[in-house]
């Protein structure tokens, strides 16, 4: 993870985001999903992408994924800013040579695995077809083998059986799994999870995210992970970055954000985490109002009709767009409130109601 | 909408028929304007109703197929089982009968000459008992003899109606007189000959007892129920099938719907044969639902004629009347039906005759004929015998012909019916046949002008004999007025009037009699001239019925129907038949052996 | 699954009861109610009282209806026997009896009668199916384009114009006016070319009706599959896009394609009227219009009886195939 947002560190880094805007065209006006979005991610480390619906972080792995090109019915979406994936830039890319990345490279986990799983197709098929697609040599039973293997991997009991099923045959959290088997039987260097956990119980939400941990150390491959849930990715992220009305807001080291988070958003991002060690009433301080428009942006800081301490700014959050300064080593932050009534107010106000 | 399109079509019809030639259209009578031959020169195309009267292409050439056409499949082949005019014509290539209508064209064509019989029956005193010789050596297809028992047998398979069931029951009403008689198939005498009415004292003999005298029984015996059938080759219920030939043809191919292919009989003996020429090898009847492509078939020649000979759809027509060359391949003949409107006296205020004369004046029979299709669909007709039969003749008493009505003579009969403002009424329709609906519309139109106030009914059109049929229907209903037509079984004036004016045919379920005429005088007149010998005096009793039935006003005739047939130049000895109104199937060949 | 199969044909056996009785219900009802005598149609021009018993007996009028439907039900079963007057005739099952009116055997009629909506539907299908769909799915994926506007249209076209309409211009320019095509059926085992070219127009145009529901059907559910997450999973595999079109994407859009394809199938089998009407067609629509209008019984059960049988067949077939496509779809 790199500290800065200069763009001569690209080559340095295995993923590498910089200035990504992605915009896309709807009757009502232009949607900027993303608008301006830098980070870099090293290989073996793990990236927490944490926002609400609509902060731009779904689309943002579609981006990397090169998947967002289906626009809607006005055109496609307008992407601008660069994504380099271990020396290549995937925005400039020929859609095909994305393709080809998609799958083998880089993968993908998403949020429901019901729905994400063909329906007409058994488990086994989707994960051979995954396997096939960039192992054209690889004949059908090597092929299934691989399933298999990919299967147990994941710990699914008896896979050369399950292999045969179809997705709705299997419990959900043995449908992520499969998800997750899917999605490595290419041993991809980079793994992305939208809201891996979201659509599962809570019982078997933990088994998943220790799976992911320790296939990445096995497979030493970086992960980014997607969600609006700050707990899931407490332990499991080396970064997070958090994002709010398709840019960043925050961003950095995991520890630094828990401890000492500087941004209003984050603060109410932790306010609303369940705690166990906490007692009820004093926890989930929900943060107030609802996700801004992406077609009108609130000027100024995105935040600021939200955030309770916008009159401290002196008038700059309703005028001056925020930029992303450093607000100690490794850790930045976008916001107008100078950084010491930062700390006083997170000191004071904050930190004891967590 | 689409009765407003008929009746611009129809009255464009007439408009062209009108003015393209004068086609004998308004006069009534017995004339068919044969005369209006227009081109006048034998050869290629010989003139518009060149075959109502006289032979169009005589000819002795054999060979060739006729090619016949119909959108009508027949209703049976069984001669016992046929009701269609086109059926019992058709028949005539493979079925003999005693009698049978000579093959001549018009009147002619209405005399009944001896075919299987050797002569004339000989007619007993009372007139009660006919008795006929058979010619010899008489075969039927598979060279079997025929036989008088063979005669017996097919009337009496007529006598199981729950088996053959379909055809004309005059001869059980003649013959079975209290017997009873259930038909050979449950017949308990071993020979299942036990009609006692009708004797067979030999092979060649055969004698008929009637109950009281008939001049009419000679044509119910030259029907196809009167046709000999070998009793080893009957097939019951299913003989129309494969109908055994005692004619100049027997069947090769019977398909339903799709069509029937006539080849020679081998058997047949042309010497014994009076009049049948049978000059083609084989005689083909197609079957399609297609109507304009029938036509077209005709126009271009590839078809030979119309069997069913109910004339050219309203498109063809058109063409044909606008072209005098393709005029001159047509005939327009009467086809012994009279289409025509009935007033019911059991409905108020048609219990009056001035009331009934009073529509009679009123009604606009121009309007009438232009609604079934104009001049070539029909002449204006003053009475109710058509111009086919014998003891018809120009009667029009209301001046019907004249082809206006006369409102000033509707309004006195008005005031003397005592319904000087008018009155309401309701005319009884067929709801399926446009024709008549528009009929319908048309006399409500004319009527209107005398205030008398008409509602049109529109009936299932299959319902008839339940419907008009019934009289308490009639009277419930209120059907002071009902449009109709009649065609004759045989051409007599019993043959087309009994059923509609003899007090003693009314019925409560399939009554013909709409008007309920139930005259003595009228009744006595039909038993008189059943028991007249001479054809003559006869006619001259039907003349006389036919003119009271007019006077009494019961009822309004709008036309005498006619129908425009084309007729393929190619073919030979074409002429009409009075006897079915239609070309005489069995005489025509074609000229190329094609 | 054979226990299925057997609940659902037994079922089906059911169900065609219920309409035969409902049927012979409705025909004896309604003369019940005009006054009228179904037999007054059959004899000649002159209802002689003879002739309307005869007829009566021979039609088995004469029998209670409670009887007269169990002997319909047993020949249909077991076949029954005809008096033909010389000799009795068997009608092996299934027997529906004899036509009032041609006194042909309704069982081989109407098997005679639906190889034309065989022949029709046939070829009809094949072009409705295969152009319908494709039409929909180059749509789909042209969405918003001229070309996706274009078909739209002319599928909305298709769907409103009626047969009666369409047929008739195509037989007025094709059939009158050019004569590439001629205007009467003839039966394969006839003359197969002759069946080919006089099926052409009809094929068309009955196709041209269907294919415009099918296109705008695979369009919407084409439009509807692209969203679903499991394509985009298919995407993020890697495959290409024909692959993630033509297998993953196509396999969702036909289930319900299928479906409407099999009831659309058994309506075609049971009768077009309009088109047979239009074309000239003798197939069951034509029988059942005939039969109704001339209250020929035996005829109006039989169609009413193939009708509903190929529905119901049509019905039974659809829900197999959609356990076969559907893996979640099970048979109980």
């Amino acid at each position: 993870m790199s500290n800065t947002d200069q763009p001569n560190l690209a080559d340095k880094s295995f993923l590498s985001v910089r200035d990504l805007k992605v915009h896309f065209p709807t009757d009502d006006g232009l949607v900027k999903s993303v608008n301006g979005l830098s980070f870099d991610l090293e290989r073996g480390k793990t990236l927490g992408i944490v926002g609400e619906s609509g902060s731009g972080k779904s689309v943002t792995s579609l981006s990397i994924m090169g998947l967002h090109r289906t626009g809607t019915k006005r055109g496609a979406p307008r992407i601008s800013g660069e994504i380099w994936l271990d020396g290549e830039d995937l925005v400039a890319a020929d859609p095909d040579r994305v393709r080809k990345l998609r799958g083998q490279k880089m993968a993908m986990i998403f949020q429901d695995p019901l729905t994400a799983m063909h329906p007409y197709y058994t488990v086994g098929a989707q994960i051979v077809e995954g396997y096939r697609a960039h192992h054209p040599g690889a004949s059908k039973k090597e092929a299934r083998k691989r399933a298999v293997e990919m299967l147990d991997r994941v710990g699914i009991p008896q896979p050369d059986r399950r292999v045969d099923n179809y997705p709705h045959e299997f419990s959900g959290g043995m449908r992520q799994r499969a998800m997750i088997a899917m999605a490595l039987v290419n041993d991809p260097s980079l793994l992305i999870a939208d809201e891996p956990t979201t659509a599962l119980d809570v019982t078997v939400q933990a088994q998943i995210l220790d799976l992911i941990r320790d296939l990445q150390k096995e497979f030493g491959s970086a992960v980014i992970i997607i969600t609006h849930d700050l707990g899931v990715v407490a332990e499991l992220a080396d970064d997070i970055l958090v994002m709010y009305g398709g840019k960043p807001v925050e961003r950095g080291p995991a520890a630094t954000i828990f401890e000492s988070p500087e941004h209003p958003y984050t603060w109410g991002l932790l306010g609303s985490m369940p705690r166990l060690d906490r007692e009820l009433q004093d926890r989930l301080i929900p943060v107030k109002g609802t996700p801004p428009s992406l077609i009108n942006v609130p000027s100024g800081c995105a935040f600021h009709p939200r955030c309770p301490y916008a009159e401290l700014t002196g008038g700059r959050s309703t005028s001056e767009v925020p930029a992303l300064a450093e607000a100690a080593p490794r850790h930045h932050a976008a916001c107008h409130l100078p950084i010491a009534e930062r700390h006083r107010i997170f000191t004071e106000e904050i930190a004891p109601r967590l | 909408m689409k009765r407003n399109r008929t009746l611009a079509a129809a009255a464009l019809v007439a408009t062209l028929a009108l003015t393209t030639a004068a086609c004998g259209g308004s006069k009534g009578g017995g004339s068919n304007g044969g005369g209006d031959n227009a081109s006048g020169k034998a050869g290629a195309a010989a003139g518009f109703n060149a075959a109502a009267d006289k032979v169009v292409n005589p000819s002795t050439k054999k060979g060739g197929t006729l090619e016949m056409w119909t959108t009508t499949d027949v209703d049976s082949l069984d001669p016992g089982r046929a009701y269609y005019a086109s059926v019992w014509n058709y028949e005539r290539f493979y079925t003999r009968t005693l009698l049978a209508f000579d093959g001549k064209p018009g009147k002619d064509g209405l005399k009944l000459v001896p075919d299987l019989a050797s002569a004339q029956p000989e007619v007993s005193a009372d007139a009660k008992t006919y008795t006929f010789k058979l010619k010899p050596g008489l075969k039927f297809e598979d060279g079997s003899v025929i036989t008088s028992k063979d005669i017996k047998y097919g009337i009496e398979r007529i006598f199981a109606q729950d088996v053959v069931s379909g055809g004309p029951t005059y001869l059980i009403n003649e013959l079975d007189q209290g017997q009873n008689y259930k038909g050979p198939y449950t017949d308990s005498d071993p020979n299942k000959l036990g009609l006692k009415t009708v004797e067979t004292p030999d092979d060649t003999t055969i004698v008929f007892h009637l109950a009281k005298p008939n001049s009419d029984f000679p044509f119910l015996l030259a029907m196809g129920s009167a046709a000999p059938v070998p009793q080893k080759l009957d097939a019951g219920s299913k003989y129309g099938d494969k109908p055994v030939s005692s004619g100049p043809y027997k069947f090769k191919s019977v398909e339903p719907g799709k069509g029937y292919e006539l080849v020679r009989n081998e058997n047949w003996d042309p010497a014994s044969d009076p009049f049948r020429k049978a000059l083609p090898d084989v005689v083909k009847l197609t079957v399609t639902t297609n109507a304009d492509d029938m036509d077209a078939r005709l126009l271009a020649n590839t078809a030979d004629l119309d069997w069913a000979q109910t004339g050219l759809s309203q498109a063809a027509q058109v063409k044909v009347l606008q072209d005098p060359s393709l005029k001159a391949n047509t005939d327009d003949p009467y086809n012994g039906f009279i289409r025509y409107v009935t007033m019911a006296p059991t409905v108020a205020p048609f219990d009056n005759v001035h009331c009934r004369n009073a529509v009679l004046y009123a009604a606009d029979t121009t309007a009438l004929q232009t609604a079934r299709g104009g001049s070539v669909a029909g002449s204006l007709y003053g009475s109710m015998l058509p111009p086919n039969i014998l003891g018809s003749d120009d009667y029009d008493p209301f001046g019907l012909t004249k082809g206006k009505p006369n409102l000033d003579k509707a309004k006195e009969e008005l005031k003397a019916c005592g319904k000087a403002d008018g009155f309401k009424t309701t005319i009884a329709v067929r709801g399926n046949k446009p024709k008549e609906v528009n009929s319908a519309v048309a006399l409500q139109t004319a009527l209107k002008a005398v205030n008398i106030d008409v509602t049109v009914d529109q009936y299932d059109g299959k319902l008839i004999s339940s419907v008009i049929g019934a009289p308490d229907v009639v009277k419930s209903k209120g059907y002071g007025l009902i449009v109709m037509g009649w065609g004759a079984d045989y051409p007599t004036g019993s043959g087309y009037l009994q059923p509609l004016v003899d007090g003693r045919f009314i019925t409560q379920n399939g009554n013909n009699n709409y008007a309920e005429i139930n005259d003595p005088e009228i009744n006595g007149w039909f038993d008189q001239a059943a028991q007249a010998t001479d054809p003559a005096k006869a006619a001259e009793l039907y003349k006389k019925i036919n003119h009271k039935v007019i006077d009494g006003a019961y009822y309004l005739p709008m036309v005498a129907d006619k129908a425009l047939n084309w007729r393929n130049p190619r073919l030979t000895n074409v002429y009409i038949s009075d006897a079915f109104g239609e070309v005489d199937f069995q005489a025509l060949g074609v000229s190329d052996g094609k | 699954m054979l226990v299925y199969l057997f609940r659902r044909l037994v079922n089906v056996v059911f169900m065609l009861l219920v309409v035969a009785a409902v049927t012979f219900g409705i025909f004896f009802m309604v003369p019940k109610l005009t006054g009228t005598d179904p037999a007054m149609l059959y004899v000649g021009k002159i209802a002689d009282k003879v002739a309307v018993e005869g007829i009566r007996h021979k039609m088995g009028l004469d029998k209670s209806i409670i009887e007269q439907f169990w002997l319909f039900l047993k020949g249909v079963f077991v076949g029954r026997d005809y008096n033909a007057g010389t000799d009795m005739t068997h009608c092996a099952a299934p027997c529906l009896g004899y036509s009032f009116k041609t006194e042909r055997e309704v069982w081989p009629l109407l098997l005679n009668r639906v190889g034309v909506d065989f022949s029709l539907a046939a070829g009809a299908c094949v072009l409705w199916l295969v152009f319908g769909t494709a039409t929909g799915v180059v749509s789909a994926l042209r969405r918003g384009t001229a070309l996706d506007r274009l078909t739209m249209s002319v599928a909305l076209a298709g769907v409103s114009l009626p047969i009666y309409f369409t047929g008739l211009v195509a037989l007025a320019v094709f059939g009158h006016q050019l004569g590439w095509f001629p205007i009467n059926y003839t039966d394969l085992t006839d003359d197969p070319l002759a069946w080919f070219e006089g099926l052409v127009l009809p094929w068309v145009t009955l196709a041209f009706l269907y294919a415009a529901t099918y296109a705008r059907l695979s369009r919407a559910t084409l439009l509807d599959v692209l969203g679903e997450d499991y394509i985009r999973t298919a995407r993020a595999k890697g495959l290409k896009e024909p692959v993630v079109i033509g297998k993953h994407a196509m396999r969702s859009t036909l289930t319900p394609i299928l479906t409407i394809f099999g009831m659309d199938l058994g309506g075609l089998l049971g009768g077009a009227v309009l088109t047979e009407k239009t074309f000239n067609l003798r197939g069951l629509g034509y029988e059942a219009v005939t039969s109704i209008q001339s209250s020929d019984l035996p005829v109006i059960m039989g169609v009413t009886l193939f009708a509903a049988f190929f529905i119901v067949m049509a019905n039974l077939v659809v829900d197999l195939l959609y356990a076969v496509v559907d893996p979640r779809v099970r048979l109980t």
